[in-house]
């Protein structure tokens, strides 16, 4: 097993013909990825070979899912069209919207976060660089070959730290690794996978990675006290960050005295998570409890 | 981006919310200019985007416009907690019957906006919040329906405003959330929403964020940038497009990916402590690719930073493997030539790993250190900075 995404999800590529969903289409086939259509309402009816791959291009993504079956969606789609193909995704009611844009304005999330609500979606991202299942199927940008099929589940934050924590704990393998991305609104919390990691028969321990802004470690530290039985250890960036500095991520921003990764690795620590100091630091805690 | 007192004053007069006449003032003349056209008692305030400018002196009274000179000559210059007046604010001066408090706001736990209100207006917020919570209407807005008049009136009487500006009040709500979605806002703060004593009630101070990631639709936000505060070396990068971030330390950061990128700073702390207390210089971030000709800029700046003692670059190669990486760490070196003077450590990890670290020793360059872990690396760079 594994969270969200697994060896029958069929993906279709909003935003395939453009440089970045082509690039990565590519590599997502190249993984193992049932890419079966890109969607594009001016490219409707073509297709794009990938390899020896043949992509079909459809108008909509409802006509993409009614003649492949798609049950994931993943956004290519540049920020002043994207919250349109967020909620043509979820109007025509994909299970999974993997949004991987960066930049899209936050009254756009917003609305199709709200938009969403009571729909058959989950939203991934924006600004994130999707989930993969090691070894099934990978929906994003996550490079596919840090790392291969095994016990440990992942949340993050952010991107590179996602593949870094891949590559150290890489002998060990995940069931699924989930970058949820540094946006002040995203679609699928911390929450929301550790939830799903500790219904996963497959995995046996988890980590999670946090950095500055907002208060979603802290809410994820009480859900952990409250409802995670499995091993969960943590890691959170941005000490050193200044107050009122953006760094990088449009969320992580630390204002006043909320949202500092002192707060959040406090927090995580209170509700019995081990928290290492590096990135290294982590994988060795995570490596004593795995016993590997 | 946060936008200056008569900034956001303007934004808010453009949508039609009652604000009192003014002007901005860069200089004592320009300020008695504007009081004369005002012809009343006018109150000169500093443009600085922090709290606390009544205490430091940086809001003034003035009866005629000779005083609003004086006031102004006062004012600008004045360092209000590391932040120096450019400008100030020239408005007509109002007696207040009572103070409100209105806000729009991004509520990131809840992925939804929120409205704030309160008839207790004029302090802190964050103080009432505290203090007094009852005093204070939240009110969720779902982002898909937004506000119309009905919602606006839930607010305001969510937060038992008095009968006789009531409607005034639910007018300027539906106004104040135009200009929160209009302008993609992420704040829009009225404090204090003020009544006069003819029981006008208006706008009398503003605290307006802005999307930056919106700019692409509001192509007029690029003039409130505050272009004059902005670090040479902040601005210089972002001409470069480069996410940079200006500290104050000794260790030059290079990275990839903004989390990675965090957690170097961190590292290099942590190493930091044994070494005196050296510190990360910068936050540098070149993106998930890392391509050779970004390495080559961001070099470039860190290595125009005269406090950087030490540079530590740190990807990780996904995306872009090792290689690559490397390769784009030797060409950038290759052309800055002479202009590249300080102790370089680098850290690879990830795709091809192996082959990084071959060309890089192979490239055999005298001012490059490559040390395999990040946690090594980090104790190298603080090492070498405080050499």
């Amino acid at each position: 097993m594994s969270i969200f995404l697994n060896e029958n999800s069929k993906v279709i590529v909003q935003g395939m013909t453009g440089s970045e969903g082509s690039k990565h289409t590519q590599r997502m086939l190249a993984s193992g990825t049932a890419i079966v259509g890109g969607v594009n309402p001016r490219k409707a009816g073509t297709s794009v070979d990938f390899d020896g791959a043949t992509v079909p291009v459809f108008g909509g993504v409802a006509e993409a899912m009614k003649e492949t079956g798609a049950d994931v969606s993943v956004i290519f789609v540049p920020p002043p069209f994207a919250k349109a193909a967020v909620i043509e995704a979820v109007d025509a009611g994909i299970g999974l919207a993997v949004v991987i844009t960066e930049g899209i304005p936050v009254h756009d999330s917003t609305f199709f976060w709200a938009h969403a609500q009571g729909s058959a979606t989950r939203i991934i991202g924006p600004n994130c660089p999707g989930l993969i299942s090691p070894g099934r199927s990978n929906a994003g940008i996550i490079p596919a070959n840090i790392t291969k099929q095994g016990k440990i589940g992942l949340v993050s934050k952010s991107g590179t730290l996602t593949y870094q924590m891949m590559y150290e704990l890489r002998d060990i393998g995940f069931s699924t690794a989930v970058g949820i991305g540094g946006d002040p609104v995203i679609g699928t919390t911390h929450i929301d996978c550790l939830q799903a990691f500790q219904d996963d028969p497959e995995t046996e321990a988890i980590v999670m990675i946090g950095e500055i802004g907002g208060d979603a470690e802290e809410r994820a530290a009480d859900f952990v006290k409250a409802n995670v039985t499995k091993p969960v250890v943590g890691y959170v960036a941005g000490f050193t960050a200044p107050e009122g500095k953006t760094m990088g991520h449009a969320g992580a921003i630390v204002s006043g005295s909320s949202g500092t990764a002192q707060a959040k690795k406090e927090a995580l620590e209170a509700a019995g998570v081990r928290v290492g100091k590096t990135p290294s630091e982590t994988a060795k805690l995570m490596r004593e409890i795995v016993g590997a | 981006m946060d936008l200056f007192e008569y900034q956001a004053r303007d934004l808010l007069a453009s949508h039609g919310v009652p604000v009192l006449p003014g002007g901005v003032a860069e200089t004592p003349e320009e300020a008695e200019a504007i009081a004369r056209e005002i012809s009343a008692p006018v109150v000169v305030k500093a443009q600085v985007k922090v709290g606390g400018r009544g205490k430091a002196g940086g809001v003034k009274l003035a009866d005629n416009p000779e005083d609003a000179r004086a006031r102004a000559q006062d004012i600008l210059g004045l360092d209000i907690k590391g932040h120096i007046t450019h400008k100030v604010m020239v408005a007509q001066a109002s007696d207040i019957a009572e103070e409100y408090y209105f806000s729009y706001l991004l509520d990131r736990s809840n992925r939804t906006f929120l409205a704030m209100a309160s008839k207790e207006g004029g302090m802190e917020i964050e103080q009432l919040a505290v203090e007094r919570p009852e005093a204070l209407a939240r009110i969720a807005i779902d982002a898909s329906k937004g506000v119309d008049e009905a919602k606006a009136a839930e607010i305001v009487d969510a937060a038992n405003f008095p009968a006789e500006v009531r409607d005034q009040v639910v007018a300027i709500a539906v106004q104040l959330w135009e200009v929160f979605t209009q302008e993609d806002a992420t704040l829009v703060e009225i404090n204090p929403l003020a009544k006069a004593p003819d029981g006008t009630v208006l706008a009398l101070d503003a605290k307006v964020t802005l999307d930056e990631n919106a700019s692409f639709r509001q192509p007029e936000h690029a003039a409130l940038e505050d272009s004059g505060a902005a670090d040479p070396l902040e601005a210089a990068a972002k001409e470069k497009d480069l996410n940079y971030v200006k500290l104050e330390g000794e260790v030059g950061i290079i990275g990839n990916g903004a989390g990675l990128v965090m957690s170097t700073l961190d590292v290099v702390a942590y190493a930091g402590e044994e070494f005196g207390g050296v510190k990360p210089a910068n936050f540098l971030d070149i993106g998930g690719g890392a391509s050779a000709e970004v390495m080559g800029n961001g070099l470039h700046i860190i290595l125009s930073d005269p406090a950087v003692k030490s540079v530590f670059v740190n990807v990780f190669g996904g995306i872009t493997s090792c290689d690559a990486v490397a390769n784009g760490i030797v060409s950038a070196l290759h052309h800055l030539g002479d202009e590249a003077t300080k102790p370089l450590v680098v850290r690879l990890d990830g795709n091809n790993v192996e082959e990084g670290r071959r060309i890089l020793a192979e490239a055999n360059h005298p001012l490059v250190t490559v040390v395999d872990t990040m946690d090594g690396a980090a104790r190298r760079a603080a090492e070498l900075a405080a050499a």
